[in-house]
C-alpha cells in the first residue's frame, strides 16, 4: 500500500460528477418527469388561455420561465437525501478532498440532469409558442445561465433542510425568493428580444449573477451539509 | 474596548447590560417619535405637487429603511456567530426576524396606500423596489419557517445563518435597483453625492422619525433578545439564581 497516491482535485471532482450522473441514468424517472412536468405546464396555458398566436407570442416567455422554475424545483430533493440515507454523504464529509469542491460536482451532475434538459426541450415548446429564431436562441441562452444559477440556489437550500422531515415546501420557500431576480431578468430578457431591443444588459445581469452563486454556493452548501450531519 | 466586546458575548452580561439601556432607547426614542409625527404631520409644509398624502413618508421611508437595516443587522450577526461561534448573536437574528418582518410588511402597506391616490394604483408590478422589498419579506418569512421547522436549536441557528447570509446578497440588490433600472419609484432622495434633495423642513422631521424608528426598534429588539437568553439557559445557574431572587424580593 506504499505506492498509494492521494487522488488529485480534479480526479475527485470528476468521480462524484460520473457517479451522480450515473445514478440518474439507472433511474431515469428522476431525469425525465421533470421535463414532462414542464412541457405539461407549458400545454396548460395555451388551453386556458385564448390561443391565438399573437396573445401566446406576449405570454410565452413568462410562462416558459415560470414553467422551467417550478419543474426545476421538483428534484430538489433527491440531491441529497439518497445520499444521506445510504450513508454515502458521510464518506463524502471523511474523503480528503474539499468537501466544497465535491459539492460543486453534486451540482454541476443535478444541473446536466436537469437544468440542460430542459434548455434542449425549450426550443420545441418555444416554437408552439410562434416565436422567432432570434428570441428562441436568447431564451436558450437565458435558460442556461438562469437554470445554472437555479441548481447552485438549490443545493444551497436542499442542504440547509437536510434531515428534515416534510421538507418539500420549505425548500420552495426558501429557494422562489433567492431565484426571483433570475426569473426577473431571465423573462424580461426574452420579452425585449422579442421587440428587437438590445438584451445585452439582462444578459449580463444573468452572467453576474451566476458568478456571484458560483463562488459562494459551493461552500454556503459544504458548511450546510457539515451541519446537517453533526 | 475589546474587552467590552467580549464581556458583551456572556449571555449573563448581555442580559444586565440591555437592562440597564433599554430605559434610555425607549425614551429617546419615543421622544423623537412625538417629536417627528408633530413636527411632520402638522408643521411640515404640503407638496406643492402632492399635497398632505406625501405626509405618509414619515412612516413609509423609516420601516422601508429599517427593513433593510435589520436583515443587514441579522446577516452580520450570523457571521458573526457562524465564524466565532458566538451563540448570543443567532440570538440576535431569531430576536429580530419578527420585527424585520413586521416592518417590512408597514413598508409595503403605506408604500401601496400612497401609491393609491399618486400612482392611481395600489400595486405596481413593474416597480423594481416594491418587488426587491417583497422579496426581502419572503426572505424574513423564510428564515422564520426554516428556524421554526428545525427541532434542535442548535442546528435551526446555524441553518438559519447560512440562509440569512445567503439572502444577504439580495440587500445590495434592493439598494441599488433603484438606479439599475429606470422606473416609477422615485430615485434617492436622502443618500446622494450631491447631499439630500428634499427641503430642510420637510426633511428634519424625517430625519427624527427615522432615528426614533432606530431607537424604538433597537430597544424592542433588545427585550425580545433578552426572553430569547432566559429561554435558552432557563437549565443554567445564574438564571435560577436570578428567579429566585426575584421571587425573594
Amino acid at each position: 500500500m506504499k505506492n498509494q497516491t492521494q487522488p488529485t482535485l480534479f480526479q475527485g471532482f470528476k468521480g462524484i460528477l460520473i457517479r451522480d450522473i450515473l445514478l440518474t441514468y439507472k433511474r431515469p424517472g428522476d431525469l425525465l418527469n421533470p421535463i414532462f412536468f414542464f412541457v405539461m405546464v407549458s400545454t396548460l396555458f395555451p388551453l386556458a388561455l385564448d390561443p391565438s398566436p399573437e396573445k401566446l407570442a406576449g405570454i410565452a416567455s413568462g410562462v416558459i420561465w415560470v414553467a422551467a422554475l417550478l419543474s426545476s424545483l421538483l428534484p430538489i430533493n433527491s440531491l441529497f437525501l439518497n445520499d444521506l440515507e445510504d450513508g454515502s454523504l458521510d464518506q463524502l464529509l471523511l474523503s480528503p478532498q474539499p468537501l466544497p469542491l465535491l459539492m460543486l460536482g453534486k451540482t454541476l451532475a443535478h444541473w446536466l440532469v436537469s437544468g440542460f434538459p430542459l434548455t434542449l426541450i425549450c426550443p420545441v415548446i418555444a416554437i408552439t409558442y410562434n416565436l422567432e429564431i432570434n428570441t428562441i436562441s436568447i431564451m436558450v441562452l437565458t435558460l442556461i445561465m438562469g437554470t445554472m444559477s437555479l441548481s447552485l440556489l438549490s443545493s444551497v437550500a436542499s442542504a440547509i433542510t437536510i434531515g428534515l422531515k416534510r421538507n418539500n415546501i420549505l425548500v420552495s420557500l426558501l429557494i422562489l425568493p433567492l431565484a426571483m431576480p433570475i426569473l426577473i431578468f431571465g423573462s424580461q430578457t426574452v420579452s425585449l428580444a422579442q421587440t428587437n431591443n438590445p438584451t445585452a444588459a439582462g444578459l449580463y445581469f444573468l452572467m453576474a449573477y451566476l458568478i456571484i452563486t458560483l463562488s459562494f454556493a459551493p461552500f454556503a452548501t459544504a458548511s450546510a451539509v457539515k451541519i446537517g450531519n453533526e | 474596548m475589546w474587552k467590552f466586546i467580549h464581556k458583551l458575548s456572556s449571555p449573563p452580561y448581555f442580559f444586565d447590560f440591555a437592562k440597564r439601556i433599554i430605559p434610555w432607547l425607549l425614551i429617546i426614542g419615543i421622544l423623537q417619535l412625538i417629536i417627528g409625527v408633530i413636527s411632520g404631520l402638522f408643521f411640515a409644509p404640503a407638496d406643492y405637487q402632492q399635497g398632505d398624502a406625501f405626509r405618509i413618508i414619515y412612516v413609509h421611508v423609516p420601516a422601508a429603511y429599517l427593513s433593510i437595516m435589520i436583515y443587514t443587522i441579522m446577516a452580520a450577526a450570523s457571521f458573526v456567530g457562524l465564524i466565532w461561534r458566538i451563540k448570543l448573536a443567532h440570538t440576535v437574528s431569531i430576536s429580530a426576524a419578527p420585527v424585520g418582518a413586521w416592518l417590512t410588511f408597514l413598508a409595503l402597506l403605506t408604500g401601496s396606500i400612497w401609491g393609491r391616490p399618486m400612482w392611481g394604483t395600489w400595486w405596481e408590478w413593474g416597480d423594481p423596489r416594491l418587488t426587491s422589498e417583497l422579496i426581502m419579506f419572503f426572505l424574513y418569512i423564510g428564515f422564520i419557517a426554516l428556524h421554526s421547522s428545525v427541532d434542535d436549536l442548535k442546528k435551526a441557528d446555524k441553518a438559519g445563518a447560512i440562509l440569512i447570509l445567503v439572502g444577504a446578497i439580495n440587500v445590495p440588490i434592493i439598494h441599488f435597483s433603484v438606479e439599475w433600472w429606470s422606473s416609477l419609484h422615485q430615485g434617492p432622495t436622502l443618500f446622494r453625492a450631491d447631499g439630500p434633495s428634499i427641503d430642510p423642513s420637510m426633511l428634519y422631521p424625517l430625519v427624527l422619525m427615522i432615528l426614533g424608528f432606530c431607537f424604538y426598534f433597537c430597544a424592542l429588539i433588545l427585550i425580545r433578545i433578552r426572553g430569547e437568553i432566559l429561554y435558552r439557559q432557563q437549565n443554567t445557574n445564574w438564571v435560577r439564581n436570578l428567579i429566585e431572587r426575584e421571587n425573594y424580593e
